[in-house]
């Protein structure tokens, strides 16, 4: 085998492992879309029965944290994107600097989902025997708030976890982590797609 | 940063739609202001489905593989959904 004909089959080869690998990730991603998805639908049962109290639940929501996260989000997928493409472009430094906003902006995101949890717990308005405002429906929405914010922001720290190993993959020595980058990238986006649809669902009902 | 201007035109969109949703708070609550902000969601999803995520760039297999998940979350709305939803209109 000639050389050309060698290096022709490995760059095939690495195609082939690149769409292998983007296949698989989609498949857990719709893993991912029906693990939250059950609780999408258990919203939308309860939403349906108690519709009042899901619109004072709502009221009860801090609009402007939750408008700014959406936003910090939207801004951190655009800091993966960028990323992906300087891996793909072989640019290692600015790969590190879009990880570096992404996790920063990661962080900030769970610093203002802290925030309200502590709010919510001051107010007593977490389901449980301390529970302050109306038994029943309410408490439902409490309980599916904090089941679908806590489940995503479980992602989030999951995502933190795999963007801090990339920073590691990245730093010198080894080739730039192509795929490796993509793959994170696209559950990242993941991430952000499921609080797109929590913050009309939680923050904007009955305003 | 100009080869990332198209990505920052996405970015533009992405948040324009998020102001277009944050905005609808300022107009009295109505009930198609939910169906309003899920539509919302959904085009800040094909957005980002299609720009970030490339599905615009990688067609076929990887569009039905992306397509599947949704495929099936609709299939376990609609079957229990169809029960929920109509209780209590069937007498």
């Amino acid at each position: 085998m000639t050389s050309s004909s060698a290096s022709a089959t490995s760059s095939a080869r690495e195609a082939e492992q690149s769409v292998t690998n983007r296949l698989g990730l989609w498949v857990f991603l719709a893993t991912e879309v029906l693990f939250f998805g059950g609780m999408f639908v258990a919203y939308v049962i309860y939403r349906h029965t108690y519709p009042e109290a899901f619109r004072a639940g709502a009221r009860l929501m801090e609009f402007g944290l939750g408008t700014t996260n959406t936003a910090v989000l939207l801004v951190s997928s655009f800091f993966m994107a960028l990323g992906d493409r300087a891996a793909r472009a072989g640019d290692r430094r600015q790969l590190r600097r879009c990880l570096l906003c992404v996790a920063t902006l990661g962080v900030v995101f769970l610093g203002i989902k802290a925030v309200e949890y502590h709010s919510k717990f001051a107010d007593h308005l977490v389901p449980g025997p301390d529970f302050s405002g109306t038994r029943g429906p309410l408490e439902i929405f409490m309980t599916l708030y904090f089941a679908m914010t806590g489940l995503h922001a479980l992602h989030m720290l999951f995502g933190l976890g795999a963007i801090s190993w990339l920073l590691w993959r990245n730093a010198g020595g080894r080739p730039v982590p192509v795929e490796p980058v993509a793959m994170v990238g696209l559950y990242w986006h993941f991430v952000d797609c499921v609080w797109i649809f929590l913050y009309p669902l939680f923050y904007l009902p009955g305003r | 940063m100009k080869a990332s201007r198209d990505l920052l035109l996405v970015l533009a969109a992405l948040l324009a739609l998020l102001a277009l949703s944050a905005a609808s708070t300022l107009l009295p609550p109505a009930p198609w202001k939910t169906a309003a902000g899920l539509a919302i969601a959904m085009m800040k999803l094909a957005v980002i489905a299609l720009y970030f995520m490339r599905l615009r760039e990688h067609r076929g297999l990887t569009r039905v593989f992306a397509a599947a998940g949704l495929f099936w979350l609709g299939l376990l709305a609609v079957l229990v959904l169809s029960d929920y939803l109509t209780r209590g209109r069937l007498h």
